[in-house]
C-alpha cells in the first residue's frame, strides 16, 4: 500500500518561505477554487494557507540555534480528523494515503480541526469549508506535466532541497532511505496518529583532526631541509611547460 | 478553545429540553405506580410542547455553528464513526418522540398496548415515554462524547464530560419542570423541586470533580514533542504569519487569566449554589423557581463557556509568537 508523504530536513531548511508562497500560488489557482485571503493589502491581513514556516530558537544565549520548521498536514496513517467528520467530507485515500477534504461535502462545522493536534487544518473564511494540504494531488498525477515536475509545489520550490517527496511505505524510496539513515522522526508521537510526514533532525558535522595530521609525515622540507635556490641559468617553470 | 456561542446555546437549550422531558415522564411513571396523583393529559402534553420549544431553540442555534448550513443533511451519514453525526440523528429523533408523546397526551389517543397480570396497563404514552427517555439519554451521550472522544483535548477526554452533560441538563430540566408545574399544577412542584435539588447537588459534585481533575492535568504534548527537538529551552520566534490565522482565532479564548479565574467561582455560584438556595426556598415560594431557572441558565452559559475555554488544544504550541 502506498503512503505518499513529505520528509522535511530541518538541517537544511533556511526558512525562506519559498514553499509557503509556492504552495499558495499553486493551490489558489487550481480547479478547487482559491485559497481565500481577507484584507491581503490591508492593516490586518489574514488568509488560508496549507503550509507555514515557523521559527524556533533552541537553547539559551549564546548557545542557541535557530530552527526553521515548515508545518503542513502530516497525512497521518491513523488520522484523528477523519472519523469525526459527520459528513464524510474528510477522508483518507486508500490508493496513496493522502488525507483530503471534499469541499462540496464539507459543512464547515470545524470539528475536524478540533480533532487535529497539529493545527494543520484551516477554514476558508469566504468559502466556509475546511481546507488543508492536498500534497498537490492535482499535480503529482498530472501526466500533462514532465515526470520530474510531478511533485508537490513546495518540493519543487525548495531552493535547498530540504523537502523530499515519496512513498514512505516503499523501503527503497528516497524518503524511506532519508528517514532510515538520518533518524527521521514524527511529530507528537504521544497521540498515536502515526504521521506519514517525517522530519530529519539537525545534524552536527564534526571533523576529528589529530595533531599529527596537521603536519605531513613525509614532509620533504623536514626531511631534506630547505632546497637550494635554483641558479639563474636553470630553466624556469615557464620554460618547461606549455600553457 | 474559543467558545462558540452557537454551541453554548445548543448544548444548554437541548439539555434543559431533555431534562424537562425526563422530569415529566418521571412524574408520569411515579403516577402510573400510584406514587403520585396522575395529572391531566394537558399537563404532560403542554410540558412536552415546552420541552420541544427548548429543543427547537437548540437546533436553530446549532445551525449558526455551520459554515454551510444548507448542507447540514449530509452530517447524518457518518454515524458509524462520528459522535457528531450520531447527535445529528438522535436529536431530531428525540424531538420527534417528544412531539409524539405530547401529541398522544393532548389528543387523548392512548390505546392500551400491554396489560400486566397485576392489572397494571401500559398505554401508548408510556411506551413513547420510555423510548423518549432512552433517546434523551442517548442524546446526552452523543453530546458528551463529541467532546470526550477527542483524546488530546484532555480536559474533555473523561467520562465526567458525559456524566456532567447528563447531570447539568437534568438539573436545568427539573428546575424548569418545577417552574412549569408551579404555574399549572402547584401541588406537584415540590416533587420536581425535590428531585431538582438532588440532581443539582450531583451536578455540583460532578462538575467539581472535573474541575479538580482538570486542575491537575499535566500536558502530554510539549514544544519538544511538537517539533521533535529534545532541548529544555525552546522558544517560538515566529508562527509564520503576522496577521493571525484560523489557528490563532479558533483555538484561543482570548480572555485574561484574571477573567478565567473569575468566571469559575461565578458559574459555580450561579449554576449551583444560588439555584440550590432558591429551590429550597422555592418549595414554599413558587415565584422563586422562575428566578432559580433563569439564574441557573445564565450560570450554565458561563459554565459551558468555561468548559470550552479551559480546553487547551495542543495545536496552540505552534501558535505562540507573532514575529
Amino acid at each position: 500500500m502506498t503512503q505518499l508523504a513529505l520528509v522535511i530536513d530541518l538541517n537544511v531548511c533556511v526558512g525562506c518561505h519559498a514553499c509557503v508562497t509556492s504552495c499558495k500560488e499553486w493551490n489558489t489557482s487550481g480547479a478547487a477554487g482559491p485559497l481565500c485571503d481577507e484584507n491581503p493589502y490591508g492593516a490586518d491581513p489574514t488568509g488560508t494557507f496549507f503550509n507555514r514556516v515557523q521559527t524556533f530558537e533552541v537553547g539559551q544565549y549564546p548557545n542557541t540555534e535557530t530552527v526553521h520548521f515548515p508545518k503542513s498536514c502530516l497525512h497521518c496513517e491513523d488520522p484523528p480528523c477523519v472519523p469525526v467528520c459527520p459528513t464524510g467530507a474528510s477522508y483518507k485515500r486508500k490508493q496513496d494515503g493522502i488525507v483530503l477534504v471534499d469541499y462540496d461535502k464539507c459543512i464547515g462545522c470545524e470539528y475536524c480541526s478540533w480533532a487535529c493536534p497539529y493545527g494543520a487544518r484551516e477554514i476558508d473564511m469566504k468559502q466556509k469549508v475546511m481546507k488543508k494540504c492536498t500534497l498537490c494531488v492535482d499535480r503529482i498525477y498530472d501526466t500533462g506535466l514532465p515526470e520530474t515536475d510531478r511533485k508537490p509545489a513546495c518540493v519543487m520550490a525548495c531552493p535547498t532541497s530540504a523537502r523530499l517527496f515519496g512513498d514512505v511505505h516503499d523501503p527503497e524510496s528516497v524518503v524511506s532511505k532519508a528517514i532510515r539513515e538520518n533518524a527521521g522522526y514524527a511529530l507528537m508521537p504521544e497521540w498515536g496518529t502515526q504521521p506519514a510526514n517525517h522530519y530529519l533532525p539537525r545534524r552536527k558535522t564534526n571533523l576529528k583532526i589529530h595533531g599529527d595530521e596537521l603536519e605531513r609525515v613525509d614532509n620533504p622540507l623536514k626531511v631534506d631541509g630547505k632546497l637550494p635556490k635554483p641558479s639563474k641559468s636553470d630553466p624556469t617553470l615557464d620554460d618547461v611547460t606549455t600553457w | 478553545m474559543k467558545p462558540a456561542f452557537s454551541v453554548i446555546f445548543l448544548t444548554t437549550l437541548i439539555g434543559a429540553g431533555q431534562g424537562l422531558f425526563l422530569a415529566l415522564f418521571t412524574h408520569q411513571s411515579y403516577a402510573l405506580f400510584g406514587l403520585l396523583p396522575m395529572q391531566s393529559d394537558a399537563f404532560y402534553g403542554y410540558g412536552s410542547a415546552l420541552a420541544l420549544l427548548f429543543l427547537i431553540g437548540g437546533l436553530v442555534a446549532s445551525f449558526f455553528h455551520l459554515g454551510r448550513p444548507e448542507r447540514a443533511w449530509r452530517s447524518a451519514t457518518q454515524w458509524r464513526t462520528s459522535w457528531l453525526s450520531r447527535e445529528v440523528i438522535v436529536l431530531p429523533a428525540f424531538m420527534g418522540l417528544v412531539f409524539l408523546y405530547g401529541a398522544a397526551q393532548l389528543s387523548g389517543y392512548r390505546p392500551v398496548l400491554v396489560t400486566l397480570p397485576s392489572g397494571l396497563s401500559f398505554d401508548m404514552t408510556i411506551v413513547l415515554g420510555v423510548i423518549g427517555t432512552l433517546l434523551s439519554f442517548a442524546l446526552f451521550l452523543c453530546t458528551g462524547m463529541i467532546y470526550a472522544c477527542l483524546r488530546f483535548l484532555r480536559e474533555w477526554h473523561s467520562p465526567l464530560t458525559v456524566i456532567n452533560y447528563i447531570l447539568l441538563g437534568g438539573s436545568s430540566g427539573f428546575i424548569l419542570a418545577a417552574l412549569y408545574s408551579a404555574s399549572v399544577a402547584p401541588s406537584q412542584s415540590g416533587f420536581f423541586a425535590g428531585w431538582a435539588i438532588i440532581i443539582t447537588l450531583l451536578a455540583f459534585a460532578g462538575r467539581g470533580a472535573s474541575l479538580w481533575r482538570n486542575a491537575r492535568l499535566k500536558p502530554k504534548s510539549t514544544l519538544q514533542t511538537a517539533i521533535g527537538i529534545k532541548h529544555p529551552h525552546i522558544v517560538q520566534r515566529s508562527m509564520g504569519a503576522m496577521g493571525g490565522s484560523f489557528n490563532t482565532r479558533a483555538f484561543f479564548h482570548g480572555k485574561s487569566a484574571a477573567f478565567m479565574r473569575a468566571i469559575k467561582p461565578a458559574f459555580l455560584l450561579l449554576a449551583f449554589v444560588m439555584p440550590l438556595a432558591l429551590l429550597a426556598l422555592g418549595i414554599l415560594t413558587p415565584a422563586l423557581l422562575g428566578v432559580a431557572f433563569i439564574v441557573q441558565y445564565v450560570g450554565l452559559l458561563a459554565e459551558r463557556w468555561f468548559f470550552f475555554a479551559q480546553a487547551n488544544h495542543p495545536q496552540n504550541l505552534y501558535y505562540q509568537t507573532i514575529g
